[in-house]
């Protein structure tokens, strides 16, 4: 009896499973962005606001305006639990279904990713995270990585933490500690440490952070308060950051002296330190708040509509707007697509060209209903990032404050590091296709 | 009926230990083996080839190297996924060094490093036995997830810490990296799979096999009975950790493409744990119908809800999904604790009887 | 070579001599981290010692208790109530594991009900985020009037510094410690409880009801858990993320040995100290964050000459 019922059951799963890939079609008129995210596992606290502002934005377009040139968007949430077979799997699930961008939001997929786009035409969009080196347009035709790099992000603190010293030269003797998660996402910015503490005379200390052990670094951070770094540079993410900051309260680190890059600026990462975190700083390229008509569009057009897993208080939020801003620039790209191309329903090749020739200037994030919600963005062929400014926030206890100007990133230090970087890539990836894609002229 | 054994007479030894005595044994592998050599590459779609075919065969891989070790000597082991990561490193590493030599035969060697790693991991398995060793390999999970990230040269010292596939050629038809075709990276991993676990059928019913069973049943008495204990629980962490180093090698390989130190994680380990306990300890039948179920069914979940029509946002689709594998797994165990090969057999013995049985 | 030798050697010594105040403090941050993987793996060692079931759902059990405690509290339940309710609900659990995993596994191989646990982990872990969301919350330390702020000690012209939230979690895992030797030397129900772990069969033929027992030990690890679970919630945040930690337990059980509760205690002081004290002193010499594995190397170190851990029953093996 048991068995006669397993047996079925197996049967029927069996027959489920083999009839997985034929269901769900794209409708042939739909724009199709499907969003790799994730809401579950030990990164959630990270992944759901993103999550958020991406799906929200879209929603809006098709509400607002009816989608994007009058062709809706197809919205597709594909949930990765940040983990690299995940991630993979569901690129080969909307592969067959024409998505005209793939947004991975992990770094560990982003560089799974970027070979196997790179043949099947797809452009991945890795918003300031991913392999810095995908900059380099002419090697990497279809990756895509603006605002900003991380070596971009490296030499923004370091130019901050001159700025508060008295000029780069005052940082001789000093000592910086470097928290990073021990993944490829945290050491990819120690080259660029190492070279400029050789140039300007400064010490590095580097303090790993093993994924196991993101919650229990209290061992690390007494190794901060033996070493008495004079700041404290932080590359986490995930359950690791509201830790750190906690762990540093608790240390009696100043925290106007322990800077983040711009993944460890969530509200999330600062609350639970409580009024400990006052004063932790942390980069950002894009603006906190709910005081955009565009985002007030989303409130009204979404949100109160009950389209929206959002809860209320979230709208506004750093990493929320960092979703809306990714989401932003994936419309811009596709509208490009469609003035470039003459064509309504754009496929992903031209959704590359779009995003080739993206450029978001002030008068455009106006237009859009976003003023000076980030800086103005420029890509180019050449240029897949832009090298865009970036500001640094701080913690007051309740919500994120601009301390800086836009900072703009040492260009002249970043770019070497990123063109050797692209060679060693493709040296060591031979045969690396070369760039048979054309280049648009900026005149649009 | 069907399934009668009666009246194949055996008239030699040797036919009597052939690996398949039944004919009908003979004939159900020959109408797999047809189906997944010609039937398959003809017929499936390139998702199904890339996201459940060929993760199933490199997990069952891994699982039956595990299965050597747990389910035949009885020594259970949480450092699958390190002993992974090795074949998977000294393969890049062996790809760098050696380039012009043929991927097929760099995998197979990259087994060997793990089995090295797998046999210093096992010194301890004389003194610790049962959840003592298992916590005891969890040392060597940790050490060389920890080792992947901080030996640069083993990544070629990559800014991204993460090792890429280069493309490989092979008669003039990519096997490895983007441009290779899903068909092909397939029929790769179902050969080096099917050759492998044919390897391990035999390795299980001969002498060595043999004496694995014996300590797994009862070391002491099997020391009694002259088998020496240390050198046959090398033996199986050796052989158990080449399997496991070469799915690890194919993992990477012939299907994601890329890792990096946390694709080889402890959960990486568990998972693979799973598999061999669901599929049946001691049964190589079993360690694959168990990565079938595991990899399996959180794909039929996710992709129920839109077969049917509902629609469920993706995040909620993965919850449900971990209840139901929670569940299934118990209501596998209570069902039937001997796992799905079991279950086979249970099925085996009621086709001898059918139509009448008792 | 000299330098390595230097650094193994003598460094970290001078060190220690050097910095007092720091020594001690490592000394107090391995004995707190110490307590709480302890209290994780006194979790373990209940279940273990009375149903032989290597419970991995402990970790997920921390979680799970943490979550049901402050998503009842963001939906306007005040904190004690709370609190209550969350220990029926881990009451709740615990009959229900019993129910439905126990019973129809009694008498399995110990690795099928290993396996069970594991079913139970990720059943709870898809229950947990589907109830009250994947995103992490914040531990209602203020409302369950738990200390904040620190001490700040001077020794040895240094300092020392002792979070409030830390000592008391050393309280609360030495009073829950004493309360479960208590319980389980001198109560009616202890002696059921030593009967059942020294042998199923006996204690069933004298009329103790395994049920009964089985219920009661997931139900003490369940408080256990939750215990956890608002200790190192406070430390950090409730997220899943807090789950990993929950296999740091599993070297200070080998440790330990994984039937004696006085084990827990004193093989998580050794492995939370010597941890602390290997990342911090020799933990720079290997590029840092050495925490990941050190804990199992040490505990490997102490198998190899006791291989049933420090206070684990002896083995004794026989035809």
């Amino acid at each position: 009896m048991r068995l006669k019922k397993l047996v079925l059951g197996a049967a029927f799963a069996g027959v489920v499973g083999v009839s997985v890939p034929v269901s769900q079609a794209v409708a042939e008129d739909t724009l199709f962005v499907p969003l790799f995210t994730y809401r579950t596992g030990p990164f959630a606290n990270s992944g759901i606001p993103i999550a958020n502002g991406m799906h929200d934005y879209f929603n809006m377009l098709n509400a607002r305006d009816g989608g994007i040139g009058g062709v809706k968007v197809l919205v597709q949430e594909c949930e990765t639990g940040y983990k690299n077979e995940k991630g993979v799997e569901c690129y080969d699930s909307v592969k067959s279904k024409h998505p005209l961008v793939i947004t991975p939001y992990s770094t560990g997929i982003t560089l799974a990713l970027i070979p196997k786009a790179s043949v099947d035409r797809i452009p991945v969009f890795s918003m300031a995270y991913g392999l810095s080196a995908a900059a380099v347009g002419t090697d990497f035709p279809w990756i895509f990585n603006p605002p900003a790099t991380y070596w971009d992000g490296m030499s923004i603190v370091l130019k901050y933490i001159a700025g508060k010293e008295g000029g780069l030269a005052s940082l001789k003797g000093k000592k910086i500690g470097y928290i990073y998660f021990d993944g490829g996402y945290g050491l990819e910015p120690i080259p660029l440490l190492d070279q400029f503490a050789k140039e300007y005379g400064f010490s590095v200390t580097k303090y790993p952070v093993p994924p196991a052990d993101m919650q229990n670094q209290s061992g690390l951070w007494l190794s901060v308060r033996r070493d008495r770094p004079d700041w404290m540079i932080m590359w986490g993410w995930g359950a690791m950051n509201p830790t750190a900051v906690q762990e540093a309260a608790k240390t009696g680190f100043a925290m106007d002296h322990f800077i983040g890059v711009w993944w460890s600026g969530s509200e999330n990462d600062a609350r639970p330190a409580g009024s400990g975190a006052k004063g932790y700083l942390s980069l950002n390229f894009n603006a906190v708040g709910a005081g955009y008509p565009a985002i007030k569009d989303v409130e009204k057009y979404v949100i109160a509509k009950g389209n929206s897993q959002t809860p209320k208080d979230m709208v506004g939020e750093n990493f929320y707007n960092r979703g809306v801003m990714n989401s932003v620039i994936i419309a811009e790209a596709i509208r490009n697509a469609q003035k470039l191309t003459h064509k309504k329903v754009v496929d992903s090749a031209d959704v590359r060209r779009g995003l080739e020739t993206l450029t978001i200037s002030d008068e455009r994030w106006k237009q859009l209903g976003l003023p000076g919600f980030a800086a103005a963005i420029h890509v180019t062929c050449q240029d897949h990032n832009g090298h865009h400014a970036a500001y640094v926030q701080q913690w007051d206890g309740r919500k994120w404050v601009k301390v800086s100007d836009w900072l703009t990133p040492m260009e002249d230090k970043v770019l070497p590091l990123l063109y050797s970087a692209a060679n060693d890539y493709v040296s060591k990836n031979q045969p690396w296709p070369k760039r048979t894609e054309a280049c648009d002229d900026k005149t649009l | 009926m069907l399934y009668r054994e009666v009246g194949q007479y055996k008239t030699s030894y040797r036919a009597d230990q052939a690996l398949f005595p039944i004919l009908q044994d003979r004939i159900g592998i020959a109408v797999i083996l047809l189906l997944a050599f010609v039937g398959v590459p003809l017929t499936a779609s390139s998702f199904t080839i890339d996201s459940i075919l060929i993760p199933v065969l490199v997990l069952a891989l891994a699982a039956t190297g595990l299965n050597l070790l747990t389910g035949y000597t009885g020594l259970l082991s949480l450092g699958t996924g390190g002993f992974m990561g090795v074949g998977a490193f000294a393969c890049y590493k062996l790809t760098t060094l050696f380039p012009g030599v043929n991927i097929i035969i760099l995998i197979l060697c990259s087994g060997f490093f793990a089995a090295a790693v797998g046999t210093v991991f096992g010194l301890p398995s004389l003194r610790i036995k049962g959840f003592y060793l298992a916590v005891a390999t969890l040392a060597a999970q940790f050490f060389l997830s920890w080792c992947f990230i901080r030996i640069p040269w083993l990544y070629n010292y990559n800014v991204s810490a993460s090792i890429e596939v280069p493309t490989k050629t092979l008669f003039g038809l990519a096997v490895t990296g983007p441009t290779s075709s899903p068909v092909t990276r397939y029929l790769i991993v179902l050969s080096i799979v099917a050759f492998l676990t044919l390897v391990a059928a035999n390795l299980v019913r001969g002498r060595i096999g043999r004496t694995w069973m014996a300590v797994r049943d009862m070391d002491l008495a099997a020391e009694l009975i002259g088998i020496r204990l240390y050198q046959t629980k090398l033996l199986a962490f050796a052989v158990s950790s080449f399997y496991c180093g070469v799915a690890g090698a194919i993992m990477v390989f012939l299907w994601l493409g890329n890792a990096e130190s946390e694709s080889f994680n402890i959960n990486q380990s568990f998972l693979i744990l799973f598999m061999v306990i669901i599929g049946g300890l001691g049964s190589l039948l079993g360690s694959f119908l168990g990565a079938a179920l595991i990899w399996g069914l959180p794909i039929v979940l996710r992709a129920a809800p839109a077969f049917f029509g509902v629609n469920i946002r993706s995040a909620t689709a993965e919850q449900i999904s971990f209840v139901i594998v929670g569940a299934l797994i118990i209501f596998f165990l209570i069902v039937e604790p001997y796992g799905l090969a079991r279950l086979w057999q249970v099925g085996k013995q009621k086709l001898r009887m059918w139509p009448f049985p008792y | 070579m000299t330098h390595l030798l230097y650094g193994i050697f003598i460094d970290p010594f001078v060190q220690m001599a050097a910095a007092p105040d720091l020594l001690v403090q490592t000394l107090w941050e391995g004995l707190v981290s110490g307590v709480l993987y302890a209290l994780i793996a006194l979790g373990f060692v209940l279940i273990f010692k009375a149903s032989g079931v290597f419970n991995f759902a402990q970790g997920i059990m921390v979680v799970f208790s943490a979550l049901t405690l402050v998503g009842l509290n963001e939906h306007g339940v005040p904190a004690y109530l709370a609190l209550a309710l969350t220990i029926v609900v881990m009451l709740v659990l615990a009959i229900a594991v019993e129910r439905v995993i126990l019973r129809p596994l009694v008498n399995q191989p110990d690795i099928i009900l290993f396996m069970a646990t594991f079913g139970l982990t990720y059943f709870l872990i898809g229950l947990g985020e589907l109830i009250f969301g994947g995103d992490p919350k914040i531990m209602i330390s203020d409302q369950l009037r738990l200390p904040s702020g620190s001490y700040r000690i001077p020794v040895f012209g240094g300092y020392v510094q002792m979070q409030k939230i830390d000592i008391a979690a050393t309280i609360i895992a030495s009073l829950m410690v004493a309360t479960l030797a208590v319980l389980f030397n001198r109560t009616r129900i202890g002696r059921a409880l030593r009967a059942v772990a020294d042998s199923h069969k006996a204690a069933l033929s004298v009329g103790i009801s395994l049920e009964q027992i089985w219920v009661i030990v997931w139900f003490a690890a369940g408080i256990v858990a939750l215990a956890t679970g608002i200790m190192w919630g406070a430390r950090s945040n409730v997220s899943f993320a807090l789950e990993i930690i929950a296999l740091k337990a599993l070297p200070v059980l080998i440790l330990g040995g994984f039937t004696s509760i006085p084990g827990a205690i004193i093989g998580g002081i050794i492995i939370g100290v010597g941890e602390k004290f290997g990342e911090f002193y020799w933990g720079p010499l290997l590029g840092s964050g050495i925490e990941s594995w050190l804990a199992y190397v040490i505990a490997l170190v102490f198998l190899l000459f006791r291989p049933q851990g420090l206070f684990g029953e002896r083995i004794i093996e026989r035809l």
